[in-house]
């Protein structure tokens, strides 16, 4: 089956109003229909494994976002299906974000990992 | 071995994040794969020969089996001259992108 | 059927991003060397289709409707649809969903609706895919 490597790294554009990252919920949709599927966090997309995080409480006038994103279940949720989730180590640190505010399940690797991260699958999709 | 194309469409100037793609291709080159990097949209701005940084020159030093060329139509566009091009670049045209794209085996990465 | 296909997807909406125009002009060449192209269109990309986009003048230029000949996104695909042939097909699918919360179910003729489930389908079937984000 052909291996693929999602790679993530534009974050927090419409994931408010989409409930999402939309490249995480295409690589989850994709795992669902049947894929072998593996996801890179990086960039300021390794921020979505960082616990904590609320978006709620939004209201325009008399509408409000009742159902906020919730990209670390997402993660959370990714990863108990069953797809790698990897998140670049050195754009965590560059972000002052330590191991310990990760959710469970996210494997950091090296940026000089990417390289055989790739060779590793057959198609990388770079979002 | 396998085989990249390596499509960069953004600049160092707006984008810090290029440099990681840069190294990318010299990472992968290292690792014995023949990869392409292909230039085009506001990525060529570094083609323009006396562009800082030289992002072209140091990826063909740190790289040099590194296949590096630019889309003629974008660099036209922005006003950069072929025999204004920084050296070692092959000015090209869409298809022979296409060419590469269907190349058998070869992965196809966007930045 | 043509022996190569190329799948590309695409992110952005119109008038947006050089990227858009990159793909068309990739299509294109892809067409005219016998090589079949299908494209998924996600998110904002959806918009590129829409039957009611028109071209409008240029104040700033004085050119009228017809002078400024501004081009459209649906005119560019509808194009590219008219101009496959034979066993060189051009597919394009409309991501569902993003077109319901967008509003943009009325457009040109030659589109589909779809989902990720086709994209994944198309990039196992084709001879390569060429997945383009956006910023």
């Amino acid at each position: 089956m052909t291996k693929i490597l999602s790679v993530v790294e534009h974050a927090y554009a419409g994931t408010l109003e989409e409930q999402d990252d939309t490249v995480l919920w295409i690589t989850h949709m994709i795992k669902n229909a049947g894929a072998d599927i593996s996801a890179l966090l990086r960039g300021n997309a390794t921020n979505y494994a960082v616990r904590g995080q609320d978006a709620s409480g939004l209201r325009f006038g008399a509408a409000s976002l009742a159902v906020p994103p919730t990209l670390e279940k997402d993660i959370e949720d990714m990863v108990a299906k069953g797809i790698p989730v990897y998140a670049v180590r050195e754009d965590l640190e560059q972000r002052g974000i330590k191991p310990g505010d990760l959710v469970a399940g996210v494997t950091p690797v090296s940026k000089t990992d990417i390289a055989r991260l790739f060779d590793e699958h057959d198609m990388v999709w770079h979002w | 071995m396998g085989k990249y194309l390596l499509i960069e469409s953004r600049d160092p100037y707006e984008y810090a994040d290029t440099n990681y793609f840069y190294d990318l291709a010299r990472d992968l080159a290292d690792r014995g794969n023949d990869v392409a990097f292909f230039l085009l949209q506001n990525g060529v701005l570094v083609a323009r020969s006396g562009a800082k940084p030289d992002k072209v020159g140091e990826l063909r030093q740190a790289a040099p089996r590194v296949r590096v060329l630019a889309d003629e139509f974008a660099l036209r566009e922005r006003g950069i001259q072929k025999d204004a091009t920084a050296p070692g670049i092959e000015v090209t045209d869409i298809s022979t992108l296409v060419d590469l794209l269907v190349d058998d085996g070869r992965k196809a990465i966007w930045h | 059927m043509s022996d190569k296909t190329i799948t590309i997807s695409l992110m952005d909406p119109p008038y947006d991003s050089e990227t858009t125009t990159t793909a068309l002009r990739i299509a294109d060449a892809a067409l005219d060397k016998g090589i079949s192209v299908n494209v998924f269109a996600y998110e904002g990309a959806v918009l590129l289709t829409m039957k009611a986009q028109q071209a409008h003048p240029n104040p700033v230029k004085g050119t009228t409707v017809e002078d400024q000949h501004h081009p459209t996104t649906s005119g560019f695909v509808g194009a590219l649809f008219e101009k496959a042939a034979g066993d060189v097909q051009f597919q394009w699918i409309n991501c569902g969903m993003c077109v319901d919360e967008r509003g943009a179910a009325d457009w040109i003729d030659g589109p589909k609706r779809g989902g990720p489930g086709d994209f994944y389908k198309w990039s196992q079937e084709s001879t390569n895919t060429l997945v383009i984000g956006t910023r």
